[in-house]
């Protein structure tokens, strides 16, 4: 019973703190805030995934995501000198039909899935050990597993063809 | 720990995602809220995993496959975004008009 307690304490925490990163996101004039508070958001999600038991998921979040994706992002910003700093250029003007969208989405979404569920509890199991992720990636998962490693290598060829300049000669 | 707070909270992000995507000129900006909504579907996959007691550990698997096609499509988008700013001095979404006719 304390378990549960403090274990919704600590989702209410992490979720307060996710949803304000990720509304910094979408809403600052600065671009650098708005890739730091990225990196919020998705330790946010990280953490979620240790109380959830997903350990190793949770490394591959914080290696992959906020260790490559976001210093990937920020060469990307320095590169296109978006004006680092305060610009007012960096949204549309009409604002209301997008958050329109926005809310009309959340409230689909977060009706319908609180309609459906209600209360059902996720029964509290021990966490997934790394060594039973890797035994599914070889027997069950193995094809999805070549299928999306031909996705990586298809994606670095394309990046280097894409951003390779084209010779002046030819 | 309900199931539904985390769907409702995977709804939150994945709306701000959207708002994001909708409302931002800068390509870069765009793609940094596409990443927003990635992160709300892997919060969903993992829960629903955790949820149904898959014993193959099927959700975490599905949260993987797509952080690494996330990897993969940020790699490809700014490469592309990189490029349009080379040829056109500019990375704003709304200036993209040649193939309008």
């Amino acid at each position: 019973m304390d378990l549960s307690i403090a274990q919704n304490w600590f989702f209410i925490i992490i979720a307060l703190a996710m949803v304000m990163a990720s509304l910094i996101v979408v809403t600052t004039r600065n671009v650098m805030h708005a890739a730091l508070m990225l990196v919020g958001a998705l330790a946010g999600s990280a953490a979620l995934f240790v109380l959830l038991g997903a350990e190793f998921v949770a490394g591959v979040i914080v290696l992959v995501y906020i260790g490559a994706i976001i210093v990937l992002f920020l060469f990307g910003v320095m590169i296109t000198r978006v004006e680092i700093g305060r610009s007012q250029s960096l949204d549309h003007e009409r604002k209301w039909p997008a958050a329109v969208i926005a809310i009309g989405t959340f409230a689909v979404l977060a009706g319908s899935s609180v309609a459906f569920f209600g209360d059902e509890e996720i029964e509290g199991v021990a966490a997934v050990r790394t060594s039973d992720i890797g035994t599914a990636i070889f027997e069950r998962f193995v094809v999805p597993f070549e299928v999306v490693s031909f996705v990586l290598l298809a994606a670095l060829i394309g990046g280097i063809v894409l951003a390779r300049r084209d010779d002046p000669e030819s | 720990m309900t199931i539904a707070q985390f769907l409702v909270l995977s709804a939150a992000l994945f709306s701000i995602g959207i708002y994001g995507v909708l409302v931002r000129r800068n390509a870069v900006l765009v793609l940094l809220s596409v990443e927003l909504m990635l992160a709300a579907v892997n919060i969903n996959f993992v829960a629903f995993g955790r949820y149904f007691a898959d014993a193959t550990a099927g959700g975490q698997m599905f949260a993987l496959f797509i952080i690494t096609v996330a990897a993969a499509e940020v790699g490809i988008g700014l490469a592309i975004v990189l490029l349009i700013f080379r040829n056109r001095a500019s990375a704003n979404i709304d200036e993209l008009d040649v193939l309008k006719w």
